[in-house]
């Protein structure tokens, strides 16, 4: 679905230069559903910029669902193909009415107008938010604005959608809203998800955790593959969820824990088991 | 410093048809040096209760008493206010317009009409500890920082008016887990050292059972609960039930004593309950 | 505050106007405009107040709503009138001091006040009975010819919208910034005008550069979601003339042909 070969990128103005990413190799298949973390200037939002094509590679390519990016001919299907969500909800609607914004992006497409209805109608369905379509975007919650900016995304049928701290400037009931949304559309309409966060709960839902810092992968594998090196994320100045600190904590007192816990209900297991 | 808010209510619109309630008879007492935290979901009015004890809302009925002054009072100037009562606001990077971080930082403290070697002084102070380098950064544009030093830099710009009572709103939102420590772990040394009220508004239950002493529970523009965190965090069922949760370690704790899995109900924080959790297994173990 | 908000101003209802096409009532408003130009007599105004009473009765718009619109222009009318009323010249009726009020005067006063209310009157119609999208989706389709001699007729009404869009967000950021500078001791209300202009710096500079970069992050956005101009765009909701339009042109069509025979006749 999406394969980052060998991608080096350098702000460069005639002051000064910048590495944002240094190498990545990344490749992400269809249906998965990879979360990003890292700390702020690690690379992780320029990464993000790379795969819809709103950056192009310094060096290397990038390619979405065999599309190269730097191919000036494809970049709208690309942009069709892998859709961007921010993390602002504030300035990425367009609109002033919560429908006309879904239906910005299949406009620009040009799509015929029964179209454009038929699939406004289902995006904002598929995030739950028919019964608000009628409504101006700012008398929406942060959830909500999120959730519409989403449907934006999918109003255009994209295989992939890739989030850049959807959540960052949410209260935690909308960060729960955004993040079922995207669970949901992972699960049952089979997108591609590439999620950028913080929030390391958020990230433990993924399929996939990449760790980036000063633009190179640390480490790239299952949830419990990564957060059981809880010394070396906590090097970084990353979070682990507090379950998995308290095993790593208590292997570290000598006791004989699983060190792959991630939620709350494996450590109870773990500690019954103990007893 | 001591706060004491009497009977306090705000109504947005009165006498419109918009007339919402924000506020609905709020009484609560803050003494000198507590470490208070105030939590509530989104619309709970805790922002509206923060706001009125700046001065920047006046109450629809009710009293704010600062240190035995009437804060509600038309009379007081509002200088004498913000001399007393430092909030610092959601993003407050959005603030930032001088310059020079110097510069920026100073403005509250020349607002107050101080000479120039105390605004020096203070500027010097705040930097200090917010931990951003005066030499360093005193002549450099705070557009060119980072969000995390633009975030400290704005939170000096309030220290630098040197207030007895700190309200922070959700000092640490957007910014990642170690601009985040390194915020929290000023604030908590601001408080031990020098002995100031501070108030903090945050959405992350870990955070809050980490550094505070009571916990103000808001809902609806009421106080749902109020009382020393320990107490506050047995409520888990209303904590959910209004938006709210508990950090993720005393779910854990919780779920062990659904299983009959006695924990000492004091424990709270990481700490405390890696103690217990040794003290179970290890006993078990032996 | 958020709730203040009155621009756009429009006033939901599903009456015969609200239902018409924006197009046909921005050319409607026109007309409307021309017309109130040509009447300069008492008899031809009756044709003018029959055309507006009437309309504003099927617009389901409740006339303080037509009022209130009429507030902030006060100044300009009482300036208006007042102007006319004393440069004039004609038959003195009679003087103050050194102003002379003449016959002339007052007559052209009173009908150049009477202009300028229906004028506002009937342009505040159109914006209380179209909603802002129909509104700038229906001048861009009316500007659409002109694009050959070079008027962008997309991006003026691109622009419109996301003016619109944006005038909550940044009344609402305003309010905080505001507030967030008052808790320095920033102080926006006392002190002299230069004082006073001074001290809206600290609100001004974090404003800009806040809608600077949500300039350039809606940009970004836009981009990633297709955005290319107007060209091969299609529309969610497109604009269509029905019967209803026919009724609403027969009846504009009577209205001007009353003030021509008005005009002509009498």
């Amino acid at each position: 679905m999406i394969k980052i070969q060998q991608v080096g990128y350098t702000y460069e103005t005639s002051e000064y230069k910048s590495i944002a990413i240094e190498m990545i190799d990344l490749h992400v298949e269809k249906g998965d559903f990879v979360a990003v973390i890292g700390h702020n200037g690690s690379g992780k939002s320029t990464l993000a910029k790379l795969i819809n094509g709103i950056l192009l590679p310094t060096e290397g390519n990038v390619f979405v669902a065999g599309m190269n990016t730097k191919d000036d001919k494809l970049i709208w299907e690309i942009r069709k193909t892998a859709g961007m969500v921010f993390q602002n909800p504030d300035n990425q609607i367009v609109a002033t009415v919560v429908e006309e914004d879904v239906a910005f992006g299949p406009e620009n497409l040009g799509l015929p107008q029964f179209m454009i209805r038929e699939r406004v109608d289902s995006a904002l369905a598929q995030v739950g938010m028919s019964e608000h379509m009628k409504k101006p975007p700012y008398l929406l919650s942060g959830g909500q604005k999120q959730r519409v900016a989403i449907a934006g995304i999918l109003a255009m049928k994209p295989d992939c959608i890739v989030l850049d701290e959807p959540t960052a400037m949410l209260d935690p009931v909308g960060r729960k809203e955004v993040m079922e949304t995207i669970e949901k559309l992972n699960r049952d309409e089979n997108i591609t998800v590439i999620h950028i966060t913080h929030f390391m709960e958020e990230a433990i839902k993924a399929k996939r955790v990449v760790v980036i810092e000063e633009g190179k992968v640390i480490i790239d594998g299952t949830p419990n593959e990564v957060f059981k090196e809880v010394a070396k994320l906590q090097d970084m100045g990353l979070d682990v969820p507090q379950v998995t600190l308290m095993a790593y904590h208590l292997r570290n007192s000598g006791i004989n824990i699983k060190e792959d816990i991630l939620t709350v209900e494996e450590m109870v297991e773990e500690i019954c088991q103990l007893l | 410093m001591s706060i004491i808010i009497e009977n306090l209510s705000y109504i947005y619109d009165l006498g419109t048809p918009f007339e919402t309630t924000a506020l609905d008879n709020i009484s609560i007492n803050i003494d000198q040096g507590e470490f208070i935290g105030l939590i509530g979901h989104t619309g709970s009015g805790k922002s509206t209760l923060i706001q009125h004890m700046n001065g920047l809302i006046k109450p629809t009925e009710g009293k704010i008493i600062v240190n035995g002054v009437d804060i509600t009072d038309k009379k007081i100037k509002l200088s004498e206010i913000r001399k007393k009562v430092g909030l610092v606001f959601q993003y407050p990077e959005y603030q930032l317009f001088e310059e020079t971080v110097y510069k920026d930082i100073a403005f509250g403290p020349s607002n107050l009409n101080l000479s120039d070697s105390e605004i020096d002084k203070r500027v010097r102070y705040a930097m200090d500890i917010v931990n951003i380098d005066f030499n360093e950064y005193k002549d450099k544009s705070p557009f060119e920082l980072s969000g995390g030093q633009k975030r400290r830099v704005a939170i000096a710009g309030v220290l630098a008016m040197e207030p007895e009572v700190l309200i922070l709103d959700e000092p640490t939102a957007g910014l990642d887990p170690r601009g985040r420590d390194e915020i929290l772990n000023q604030i908590k040394r601001l408080h031990s050292e020098k002995k100031i009220t501070v108030i903090l508004v945050s959405h992350s239950m870990e955070d809050i059972a980490r550094l505070v002493d009571r916990i103000i529970v808001m809902h609806q523009g009421k106080i749902e609960i109020v009382g020393p965190k320990e107490l506050v965090f047995r409520h888990a069922q209303r904590l959910e039930e209004i938006g709210l949760g508990l950090p993720q370690i005393l779910y854990l704790v919780n779920a062990l004593r659904e299983k009959n899995i006695e924990i000492d109900s004091n424990a709270i924080s990481f700490e405390a309950v890696k103690a217990e959790l040794i003290r179970l297994v290890g006993v078990r173990n032996d | 505050m958020i709730r203040d908000i009155t621009i756009g101003q429009y006033y939901p209802s599903n009456s015969f106007i609200h239902q018409l096409d924006s197009r046909f009532k921005i050319m409607a408003s026109f007309l409307f405009i021309i017309s109130l130009f040509l009447v300069n007599d008492f008899y031809q105004y009756i044709p003018v107040v029959l055309f507006i009473v009437l309309t504003v009765k099927i617009s389901k718009v409740p006339f303080k709503y037509i009022l209130k619109g009429l507030k902030p222009i006060l100044l300009i009318l009482i300036f208006a009138f007042g102007i006319n009323i004393f440069l004039t010249p004609g038959e003195i009726v009679f003087s103050i001091w050194i102003l002379d009020i003449t016959r002339e005067g007052l007559y052209q006063a009173f009908f150049m006040m009477l202009r300028l209310i229906f004028l506002i009157t009937g342009t505040s119609l159109l914006t209380l009975t179209t909603s802002p999208i129909m509104l700038t989706d229906g001048l861009e389709r009316l500007l659409n010819p002109f694009k050959k001699i070079g008027l962008p007729a997309h991006e003026l009404a691109m622009m419109m919208t996301i003016a619109l869009r944006f005038i909550p967000t940044l009344l609402q950021e305003t309010d905080k910034i505001m507030k967030a500078q008052m808790a320095r001791g920033a102080d926006f209300e006392s002190g002299n005008i230069i004082k006073r202009a001074k001290s809206l710096i600290p609100l001004l500079v974090p404003l800009f550069i806040s809608a600077f970069r949500r300039a350039d992050e809606l940009a970004m956005a836009m981009e990633a979601r297709c955005y290319r101009g107007g060209e091969n765009r299609t529309r969610l909701k497109v604009l269509a003339y029905t019967k209803k339009d026919i009724i609403g042109a027969i009846f504009v069509f009577l209205y001007i042909s009353m003030i021509i025979i008005v005009k002509v006749y009498l």
